[in-house]
Order: C-alpha cells, then structure tokens, then sequence
C-alpha cells in the first residue's frame, strides 16, 4: 500500500491482510474532520479508506497481481465518525468472475458491532486476463 | 456555536471568499478544494498534486479522493445554497467512475435534484478540461438540519 502516494500520505497502516479479507486502519487526524464545531470526521475520507482497503481486498484475492480499477462505490453512513479516534477498515472480496470482483467492506471506530459506514463496490479486473477464476 | 457556518455563509455570499466555510471543514482545506464562481453558481475544483495518485502506473487520480472531492462539492453546495447551521450528515453516497482521473485539475458541479423538509438528493458531475468529459458521476442522500 506504502506505493500508492495518497494512501502513503494518509498513514494508513495494514492491521491483516488475507486472502479471505483485509483489515486496515487510518489513524486519527485533525485534518480528517469535516465538522470542526461538532467534532465529526468528513465522509469523504471514509470513502477514501474504503476504496484503499477494497482495493487491497481484492489484490489479496488473487493468485496473480493485475491492474484493477474501482468500477463503483456505494457508501451507507450508518453513525457519525468522532474525532480522536482512528478508523478501522475491514474488507472482503466475496465473488472474483473473469472480469468482475465485487467487495464489501464496513468502517468502524471502536466497536467493529457499531459500524460508521457499510461499503458495497465492483471492481473491473485487467481486460487482458483470460484466467479462468473458480 | 452553531453560528460559525451562518457566519461563513455570509462570508461567502457577499465576497465570493470560502476561506472561512473551508476552515470549518478541514478535510476540505486538506485535499485543497477551491470553489470557484461560473454563471453565478460555486464550482468545486481540487488542483492537481502529485500525492493524490492512486496508481503511480498509468498514473491515475486516487478513487477515494474523487469520491471525497464530489461528496464534499456536495456538502457545500447544501452549506451555501440552504441555510443549515450545521453540515448536512451525509445518509449515503453512490459513485460510479467512467474513466480513469488523469493527474491534472478535477471539478465537480452540483445539482439539488430535491429538496424535501428533512432529505436533500444531490447529483454530482466531476470532469476534467471541459464538463463534457465526464470522469465520475455520483449522488447522495443528505439529511439536514432543520430535523434536529
């Protein structure tokens, strides 16, 4: 993740990495916030921690690593995100075909039962893989 | 305390300055979001620096960051449009990327679609070079303040 120079510039750290899931954190920054008189984190960097740690998600899945690229993402904020605290990604690439991997992945901050957001995206795989995927 | 976002809004409505809305938002002033006046209506523009590349192969545009950016055109168009005193908490945001960002300048233009007493929906347009080149489209849901 270190060279991708946005998610390097955030700090994210990678707490586990496997093929069945990720998790990765982004520790607390005043920067982070969207809100500074109610102390709340902006969505938008959630939204950048989600696709970072999908991403990833999706990479750990594969036998061989390929160019990739976020087709779409949905966010559902399901509690807002306080400062002080850092963000918590876990991810899982459920279903990899030929050419499409989807992933779901959810934010939490310090109790992985309360999540901030749930995630669902797609992810187109290189056009020139004709691997055929189980 | 609540009066820090009406202040801004002033701020913003008579001199075209977003310094002191971006203050408030410092995630905004973090990525560097700039709001720039065309027809009458803010637009949104994040110039171009290298650590906001997502793939250093092609190289393309971090896809986090150009859903921040769009999100955030969004909350702020609410913010100087309406007159919440608070941002709007975002319900939940639908991005889908039409082509890859390339390293130079990004600009989102916003459109209230509807305004209902308690949920806005705000579609998202984000382009490079000319608004016919389209790189993401996105909407979202957002809640607003008047419910509290």
């Amino acid at each position: 993740m270190q060279v991708v120079p946005h998610v390097r510039e955030l700090g994210m750290q990678i707490v586990d990495l496997q093929t069945e899931g990720i998790h990765i954190r982004l520790p607390y920054r005043e920067e982070w916030l969207g809100d500074v008189v109610h102390g709340l984190i902006h969505p938008g960097i959630i939204s950048t921690l989600v696709d970072s740690g999908s991403g990833l998600a999706v990479l750990a899945r594969l036998e061989n690593p390929e160019p990739i690229a976020t087709l779409d993402l949905r966010m559902d904020y399901q509690r807002p995100a306080l400062k002080d605290l850092s963000l918590d990604c876990r991810a899982e690439a459920y279903r990899v075909t030929p050419h499409i991997v989807f992933v779901r992945a959810k934010v939490w901050q310090t109790d992985e039962d309360k999540p901030i957001a749930l995630s669902q995206l797609a992810f187109m795989r290189s056009s020139t893989s004709k691997k055929r995927v189980v | 305390m609540s009066n820090a976002f009406s202040e801004a809004r002033r701020i913003a409505r008579e001199s075209r300055n977003y310094d002191a809305l971006t203050a408030l938002m410092p995630y905004a002033r973090f990525i560097g979001v700039k709001l720039v006046e065309v027809d009458g209506q803010p637009r949104a523009q994040l110039p171009y620096r290298p650590s906001l590349i997502g793939n250093a192969q092609m190289p393309a545009l971090h896809g986090g960051v150009t859903a921040a950016f769009m999100e955030n055109a969004a909350l702020m168009q609410l913010l100087l449009q309406l007159d919440e005193t608070r941002v709007p908490k975002s319900i939940d945001f639908a991005i889908d990327y039409l082509k890859p960002g390339r390293p130079e300048d990004i600009y989102a233009d916003c459109k209230i679609s509807r305004l209902g007493q308690r949920v806005a929906h705000v579609a998202i347009n984000c382009w490079q070079r000319s608004p016919d080149q389209v790189i993401a489209v996105a909407r979202g849901h957002f809640l607003l303040t008047s419910t509290e």
